[in-house]
């Protein structure tokens, strides 16, 4: 019933139909860049026309390296996108099952799960990621996810165990005990499908700050390495020339900010039609 | 009394469990930063074995942290492989990093509450519209982005502000860094009030507030402002410690000599005592700003202070 009436709310708002439109954009630009581009990442450069501006054969100019830089954007996509989803979903895994079995069985476990998860929450992301991300030199796209997940389970592991600890006092659940169902019939069949919502809409906008965060670290110089491609790696080459090459940070800027913006609001939107309340 | 007590006792492991947690990080990085230090040149076994009993490299690790951990108490952060003592080395920086989380701090704390209040006093207004929009897009640009573009327009092309370094002191030289620093919180800040705003003045007490005949500045300023503002006071709270941390990019931007650039540093030079030195100190700024917001929240929600006690 909820999902439903929350489908007829979506239907009706802009906003969700123009941050699902961003998205479908990026991921398919992730997932099959040769259809937006004919050139690989790092093909066919020329570095006589270095930093060149958007011209009548490329719109979007060159790159440092002469490249393409309408292709080299459209290949960054892949980087943020992939590290975004992939860590969103190992630390949404992570959450819902510490979240249930430190809300559900409370005692012990729930003191132990509840002080790890203090003890996370207060290393500082970007110089708990860079210590680790120059201890080894080599790391590809994987080893950042694995970083991240590390330093962002946090947050919706404390909102999943809240919702399971409010969900677990309600009458149904007293009812499905009563009945003889299992402890693991209620966590997942009961409890579980009645207290995600929030987290969801948290794992939504979470994608959206992961994305940030991991272009935060290709910028510092301690995340993605050349020859990958990411939106963060060519907003770092930026830096040092954007004062007169704007192209150089405008055209990575938007496509970063457009995607982050598009997780966002469509973070916003499903809260909104979750939560009755606000309406 | 028992709450505060009961806090205090959940913060002092979670302080043990962080800091050593960074310190085995730290210290467990590849490479051996003695050799490191030696360059090309071959170094006899005694002078190595000598400088790692110095910085007690030679110790267990729960050793070498508990040894570490003393000093700290004592004042003494260590110091680096070169012989600088660590507190000396960032006794200038701490003020500089300071000041810039301090400008963030209330920029975030006056024009994010003003901003929330404004909204959502009239919800679905033009003002309201305006600044969840607004807020929304400056969540989504990533700060590197808006420190740039703030340090070229403001900065450069119109002259409003100084684009880089120390220089002109506090406020001036800080200003535009803390008001970049300060960006992300200040839209969390302002959408925080509003979204609590528009909860609380549907309220029954409210409702009933209004029915006394109180005038609308009291029921909104007295009553429901002040209960809107618990979510906002933590999230202020925890997001102190946060700008301390996160200074680290706006440092490089406005090549500010703040503790952000000294640790950056020193992270890819290896220097573990430095790193460690800072990030125990950043660990305890925030775990002390969660603890001071959580007995605050006892003070101004009751029911809280209740439940738990």
């Amino acid at each position: 019933m909820l999902a439903r009436d929350a489908w007829l709310e979506l239907r009706g708002r802009a906003v969700f139909w123009f941050s699902a439109a961003v998205l479908v954009v990026a991921l398919a630009m992730a997932a099959f860049p040769g259809l937006f581009t004919r050139l690989g990442p790092n093909e066919a450069c020329d570095l006589s026309l270095s930093k060149h501006g958007p011209d009548d054969g490329a719109l979007f100019g060159y790159d440092l390296q002469g490249c393409d830089y309408w292709s080299q954007v459209v290949h960054g996509t892949r980087a943020s996108i992939v590290v975004g989803v992939a860590v969103t979903v190992f630390a949404l895994l992570i959450s819902i099952v510490l979240g249930l079995i430190g809300g559900y069985y409370g005692g012990l476990a729930d003191a132990v799960i509840s002080r790890v998860t203090d003890v996370f929450f207060g290393i500082p992301f970007v110089l708990g990621a860079t210590v680790v991300l120059v201890a080894f030199p080599d790391h590809g796209i994987w080893a950042m996810t694995l970083v991240l997940v590390l330093l962002g389970w946090t947050t919706m592991t404390r909102i999943m165990r809240g919702q399971v600890i409010a969900v677990k006092e309600m009458d149904f659940v007293a009812a499905a005990r009563m009945l003889g169902a299992s402890d693991r019939r209620l966590m997942f069949r009961h409890i579980l499908p009645n207290s995600i919502a929030p987290v969801i809409v948290v794992a939504m906008l979470n994608v959206g700050n992961v994305i940030a965060g991991e272009a935060t670290l290709d910028y510092l110089g301690v995340g993605l390495q050349y020859p990958d491609v990411s939106w963060g790696l060519q907003l770092n080459i930026a830096q040092t020339f954007f004062a007169d090459h704007p192209h150089l940070l405008v055209f990575p800027a938007l496509f970063l900010t457009a995607t982050v913006l598009s997780f966002l609001m469509l973070g916003d939107v499903v809260r909104d039609a979750l939560d009755p309340r606000l309406r | 009394m028992r709450y505060a007590a009961q806090r205090l006792a959940q913060a002092v492991p979670v302080f043990f469990a962080t800091t050593f947690l960074i310190y085995a990080m730290v210290f467990a990085l590849p490479g051996d930063p003695i050799l490191a230090l030696a360059g090309d040149k071959p170094v006899p076994e005694q002078v190595l074995d000598v400088m790692r009993a110095r910085y007690h490299l030679d110790e267990p690790l729960l050793v070498q942290y508990g040894l570490y951990m003393l000093g700290v108490f004592r004042g003494d952060l260590g110091e680096t492989f070169t012989g600088q003592p660590v507190s000396e080395l960032l006794q200038d920086r701490w003020a500089v990093t300071a000041q810039l989380a301090v400008t963030a701090w209330v920029f975030e704390l006056v024009v994010g509450v003003g901003l929330g209040v404004l909204a959502g006093l009239r919800r679905g207004g033009i003002a309201d519209t305006a600044v969840l929009a607004g807020t929304t897009f400056v969540i989504a640009v990533p700060v590197f982005v808006v420190g740039y573009t703030a340090q070229i327009v403001l900065g450069l092309n119109l002259g409003l502000f100084p684009t880089a370094g120390t220089e002109e002191g506090w406020p001036g030289s800080y200003l535009l860094p803390g008001m970049v620093l300060g960006s992300f919180g200040l839209a969390y800040v302002a959408r925080l009030t509003r979204t609590s705003l528009v909860e609380n003045l549907r309220a029954d007490y409210i409702r009933t507030a209004t029915a006394k005949g109180l005038t609308r500045r009291r029921v909104v300023g007295l009553h429901a402002l002040r209960n809107s503002l618990i979510p906002v006071v933590t999230y202020l709270g925890v997001d102190f410690g946060n700008l301390m941390a996160g200074a680290v990019v706006t440092e490089g931007i406005f090549n500010l000599p703040g503790i952000g650039q000294q640790v950056f540093q020193s992270i890819q030079l290896q220097e573990g005592p430095v790193v460690v030195g800072v990030v125990t100190l950043l660990v305890m700024i925030f775990i002390l700003a969660n603890l001071a917001v959580d007995l605050l929240y006892g003070v101004l929600d009751p029911r809280i202070r209740r439940a738990r006690a």
